[in-house]
């Protein structure tokens, strides 16, 4: 009696599962994407064209709100074999997917099923975040950007200034102006270590961290609170205590864009992929973006991308790999990058495609006009052992350490330094169990 | 009335089996694997780990934040406590007086427990906010004074108020069914001997709520240790600079945002430990001063 009941039971999901299935033989693979909101959309949007424009694959995409969950949830799922064989996974989550070595190279996909990608074709900054030390990429690059600021070019005028400054010296004196031309608050400011740590240190060549920023091994320590970034979050809270300065969060109810936007602050640092948000929400003033500043005395050298790229998993079928590989070829494509750019802030990755939508003129048009800043600001120098990109293991916490930290400094509990030695070394004792957690290795 | 009861034990064991089941599925097993965790470095995408002894414990004591973690969270579980019950009472005592309007009152406060803990803490996030809330009336009358995003103890207010809130309607529910069964008579007897309202709360009501305000001091300090996630994220994220930064909420960073699994486990150990002693202290000493009927 039971195995019979068991039996009609298994009858009946295979019956299920059969009648399921399409009349076609595509084979389907699965693409698990952190972005949210429009920019989710946008990604959905990429896998209706992708199956749209052929019959042998089809990308069943699922949104994980948010890149943590979608790492998260990855990690929960491949745990119980249930992965998808794509993951959009951004920077600071995929240390330990590196180690750990359940990952596919890209690099490596593309040659073992058959597709050529033009892999000089992508620009170093972008090439050297997602590539193992031998060049080979890890991951592919997809939505991608760098941090601009965005200034409110009526206040701008209306203090006198008529250059938006590329010095945080000349920051400062268009701070002053602002207020000295009744501007109440000149910058909306919310800390952030992407901007004001990770990437404050490429644009000036010094480290965060040691080991070439943890490239070449795990026993690295954290060096920010030695070097140049001390100096400018001390300036920033002067700021904020000067009065030039307010902090504006999402927790204060009000974020900094929200701010730059309603024309309460003149200036706000954030990633270019804001650019068509700030753009969508139409702010009564005029606005335009320039690359992050640096400080006089300290040669430039280049931005790294943020954003996320896409990650191709172990322990899939051969077929899903070629489904993959074929989805991720069609991503790169001239069209599809720009798809991307026209419904979103982000970049284009590859040299050709950048070139070929100067030649069009893309970036003379609203609201692309000066979009392309990022790119002066990513392609500023060729890549240092500095600029390369960061390699740390538990940078969320890392960055969060550093958050807390900087909050407490902002609201007075501490001196500015007192608090990046304290995050540097709570930091320093994450990256230390982070390199127990994998003895003898190394990042590839 | 007739009691039924069956002659073979297996199928009582057979019913309370899938019960069993889902308690072990959903408890045992990951405390156990939590348990296991604890002790080791456990490499997020699978590939090993290593044993690490009490490693992962001694790291977590001796962190200052880590205590400061732990204290936050005490206060906001008796803050938290305190508050809920005490309103929940007193609105139970007018609702039971049947105050005009109390049968309107009893619906709406039941409201707030079917609320989930995030969307409760936006809504507060609206209320604290010091630029447009109403809190933000405080800052009219005197500029800067109030600033959760920036004063600790503020924000540790905010998410005891909001946790507070959450908390009353579940209280209400049992104070009111526990005052509702004090009979009428005993009420009516101590009227006429001259008891005036607030006097019979005292010395007659509360004395013999005693049962049922134990049971929800356990179950509310049980609950604001772990439950306080939903309303920790939205509305302070732990900020600013940790004050917020609840033993849950630290578990959740660490094991999930992190991947410090191992950690998190430890974590998830002490604060299992923390409530279990929580709860045999209150069953040990409170308990005695319980009469029940």
């Amino acid at each position: 009696m039971k195995t019979n009941w068991l039996l009609s039971a298994a009858l009946a999901t295979t019956a299920l599962i059969v009648a399921s299935t399409p009349a076609t033989a595509a084979t389907k693979f699965e693409y698990w994407y952190g972005l949210t909101g429009d920019l989710g959309a946008v990604v959905a949007e990429t896998c209706n064209r992708f199956n749209a424009s052929q019959d042998d694959y089809e990308a069943v995409c699922v949104g994980q709100d948010g890149y943590e969950n979608a790492v998260q949830s990855t990690i929960a799922a491949f745990r119980a074999k249930q992965h998808p064989t794509l993951l959009q996974s951004f920077d600071a989550g995929t240390a330990d997917l590196m180690l750990s070595g359940e990952f596919y190279p890209v690099t490596k996909l593309m040659q073992d099923t058959g597709v050529t990608i033009d892999w000089s074709d992508y620009f170093p900054g972008i090439a050297n975040y997602y590539s193992s030390k031998s060049g080979e990429f890890f991951s592919m690059p997809w939505n991608s950007s760098t941090p601009v600021y965005y200034f409110n070019k009526d206040h701008f005028a209306k203090a006198g200034i008529t250059e938006a400054p590329i010095t945080w010296e000349g920051m400062e004196e268009a701070f002053k102006a602002l207020k000295a031309s009744g501007q109440a608050c000149s910058q909306a400011y919310a800390p952030s270590s992407w901007i004001d740590l990770e990437q404050f240190s490429m644009a000036h060549n010094v480290p965060v961290a040691s080991n070439n920023n943890g490239y070449d091994g795990l026993d690295t320590e954290l060096l920010f609170n030695t070097t140049l970034h001390v100096k400018h979050m001390e300036n920033q809270l002067r700021w904020i205590n000067e009065g030039y300065s307010m902090i504006r969060t999402a927790q204060s109810g009000k974020t900094a864009r929200d701010s730059f936007v309603e024309g309460e602050c003149s200036v706000f640092f954030s990633s270019i992929a804001d650019h068509n948000t700030i753009h969508k929400l139409k702010p009564a003033h005029a606005w335009d973006v320039q690359i992050i500043p640096t400080y006089e005395g300290v040669t430039r050298t280049n931005t790294v991308v943020g954003g996320a790229s896409l990650w191709v998993l172990s322990g899939k079928t051969d077929e899903e790999y070629k489904g993959a590989a074929a989805y991720l070829a069609f991503l790169a494509t001239k069209p599809e990058q720009q798809f991307l750019l026209e419904n979103s802030g982000y970049i284009p990755v590859t040299k050709s495609t950048y070139e070929a939508l100067k030649a069009e003129g893309f970036y003379a048009n609203e609201p692309y006009i000066n979009r392309d800043i990022a790119m002066k600001s990513l392609t500023w120098s060729e890549p240092t052992e500095l600029t390369r990109g960061i390699r740390l293991g538990s940078f969320i916490q890392i960055r969060a350490e550093w958050t807390a930290e900087v909050q407490a400094a902002l609201a007075g509990q501490k001196t500015m330094k007192e608090a990046l030695d304290t995050a540097a070394s709570r930091g320093n004792d994450l990256l230390a169990r982070f390199a127990r957690t994998y003895p003898g290795k190394s990042f590839p | 009335m007739r009691r039924a009861y069956f002659k073979t034990s297996w199928v009582a064991a057979a019913l309370i089996a899938p019960q069993l089941l889902i308690i072990f599925v959903f408890f045992y097993w990951p405390s156990v694997q939590a348990l296991y965790w604890a002790f080791t470095l456990e490499q997020p995408w699978g590939g090993g780990n290593t044993w690490v002894g009490f490693d992962n414990f001694t790291k977590t004591l001796s962190d200052p934040y880590y205590w400061s973690s732990v204290q936050v969270s005490m206060v906001y579980a008796l803050a938290t406590t305190a508050l809920a019950m005490v309103m929940a009472l007193t609105l139970a005592v007018f609702v039971d007086r049947q105050l005009t309007g109390y049968k309107a009152y009893r619906v709406a406060l039941i409201w707030p427990y079917a609320i989930a803990a995030p969307a409760v803490g936006l809504a507060f996030r609206f209320v604290f906010n010091p630029n447009a809330g109403i809190f933000s009336y405080i800052n009219t009358v005197a500029p800067g004074l109030w600033d959760p995003t920036q004063v600790g103890w503020q924000a540790v207010l905010t998410i005891v108020i909001a946790g507070a809130w959450k908390h009353v309607a579940y209280s209400f529910i049992f104070f009111l069914a526990a005052l509702q069964s004090i009979p009428r008579s005993l009420i009516e007897a101590a009227a006429m001997d001259g008891a005036r309202p607030l006097r019979r709360v005292f010395e007659l009501q509360l004395p013999l709520l005693t049962p049922t305000i134990f049971f929800l001091i356990v179950i509310n300090i049980t609950d604001s240790f772990t439950d306080s996630f939903g309303i920790v994220d939205t509305l302070t994220g732990g900020g600013p600079f940790r004050a917020t930064d609840l033993m849950v909420y630290k578990i959740y960073s660490e094991g999930f945002r992190s991947f410090d699994y191992s950690g998190a486990a430890a974590q998830s150990i002490i604060l299992m430990l923390l409530v279990m002693a929580l709860t045999f202290v209150q069953f040990r000493y409170v308990e005695k001063r319980v009469h029940y009927t």
